[in-house]
């Protein structure tokens, strides 16, 4: 059987992925971003899982406005790092884990998740900077992805408490495939940070972390979070912190903290880090 | 016209992109959009006039692009993460764009990033700011 491990949660800053093919890492601007990634590759390459559920956000690449789906689920074979305008991040193709994709579209429609169902989709820097910073610059990654796309762009974004009910069917569906497989799941994107408007720049070192205690602590109290609050506190970019509700949602009741980094700013943006193993 | 009365309406400074704004910005955004393909940057670069004319946006969304007036571009529709694609066009770094939004220099900006960010207190709700003005 199929079972998730743990859930991982980090910020996909598009900066942190040019830092890294830039080699820039060891700069003193972004050497404390990665530092505080050094224990969680470690920690990946030990759990050693076939999958990752990578929970993440297109930025206007793959998706535009005139069809805004609201949770997209990949089936494919492999997908290919996006051209965001600047060419495409010199990263390993993408390869799917389509029968489970498959398996966990049937499944989530039957429990009331519409999914809608992405046959061909080239994935930007919210799917590829977790993998670059979970896993640093292999020839090629060493899992398959399941990639989950979610509008955060467009709002209103689904709320905190459907996407951690998502995540409890995609556990239920998960543990329900007929395969030894050892999956690990990421939520991705946030954390505070404003980018457009007189107010950007806004950061909320004190309610990001208070989200990251809570995690373990109380995610009940999360998955009861406004927007308007996501937005007033942490900045109106910062509403995508909502996506690591449904890694959440995807593991025990009981969670065990192994990891937290914090660090402002990547760009213009606070970076955080948890790393959440099933207890 | 109908006006919605939303929560996050006192917020200052902030521009959510919802259905209306979303519509208001539709073609704004998805001539940004076409800005994804190395030939369209070129073509836009080479005639920006020319270049919009191809999309059905208001003259005033057209200004707003040839006078790379960042924050009127969020107030008739745009989206942040549609607009940078001019910036990236222009070879402008993200921190440039945010920095104009706001009023400040690319390097204030960058400083008060390294300094932890605008901070939450004083910039919760619009009667925080006298005359329309950021805490920094
Ligand atoms: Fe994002």
């Amino acid at each position: 059987m199929a079972k998730i491990l743990a859930g991982v949660g980090t910020s996909h800053v598009p900066a942190i992925g040019a830092a890294i093919d830039l080699g820039k890492t060891q700069e003193p601007y972004w050497q404390p971003i990665f530092a505080g990634y050094e224990k969680s590759k470690q920690w990946l390459k030990e759990v050693d899982p076939d999958v990752v559920i990578l929970v993440y956000n297109d930025h206007a690449t793959a998706f535009a406005l005139d069809v805004v789906p609201t949770f997209a689920l990949g089936i494919a074979d492999e997908y290919q790092p996006a051209d965001e305008g600047w060419g495409p991040r010199p990263v390993p193709v993408v390869k799917g884990h389509s029968e489970l994709s498959r398996h966990l579209g049937t499944s989530l429609i039957f429990d009331h998740f519409d999914m809608t169902i992405v046959n061909e989709m080239a994935v930007d820097h919210g799917l590829t900077v977790p993998l670059s910073l979970m896993c640093g610059q292999p020839e090629a990654w060493p899992f398959k992805v399941v990639p989950l796309c979610v509008n955060v762009v467009q709002y209103p974004p689904p709320t905190g408490a459907r996407c951690f009910d998502l995540g409890k069917a995609i556990r239920k569906a998960v543990e329900a495939f007929d395969e030894d497989l050892k999956v690990v799941i990421f939520g991705t994107g946030g954390m505070s940070h404003q980018l457009h408007g007189e107010r950007a720049g806004m950061i909320n070192r004190e309610w990001d972390n208070k989200f990251l205690d809570d995690l373990s602590a109380d995610p009940q109290r999360l998955t009861q979070i406004p927007h308007v609050e996501y937005i007033r506190e942490t900045g109106a970019e910062g509403v995508e912190t909502v996506m690591w509700l449904i890694m959440r949602g995807a593991l025990n009741e009981q969670v065990e903290e192994v990891h937290r980094h914090y660090h402002v700013p990547g760009s213009n943006t606070a970076v955080g880090h948890i790393i959440l193993e099933n207890r | 016209m109908v006006t919605t009365k939303h929560d996050y309406d006192d917020i200052p400074g902030t521009y959510v992109f919802d259905f209306d704004k979303s519509h208001d910005g539709y073609h704004l955004n998805m001539f940004c959009m076409s800005l994804l393909k190395a030939e369209n940057r070129k073509a836009f670069l080479a005639d920006e006039a020319g270049y919009l004319q191809q999309f059905p946006m208001t003259q005033e969304q057209r200004q707003a692009v040839m006078d790379r007036d960042w924050l009127r571009m969020i107030q008739l529709g745009g989206n942040i993460y549609y607009t940078s694609k001019i910036g990236a066009t222009d070879g402008r770094s993200f921190q440039y764009i945010a920095g104009k939004m706001c009023g400040m220099s690319q390097e204030d900006y960058a400083k008060m990033m390294l300094n932890g960010g605008r901070p939450a207190d004083g910039n919760r709700s619009k009667s925080e700011w006298e005359g329309e003005k950021a805490n920094g």
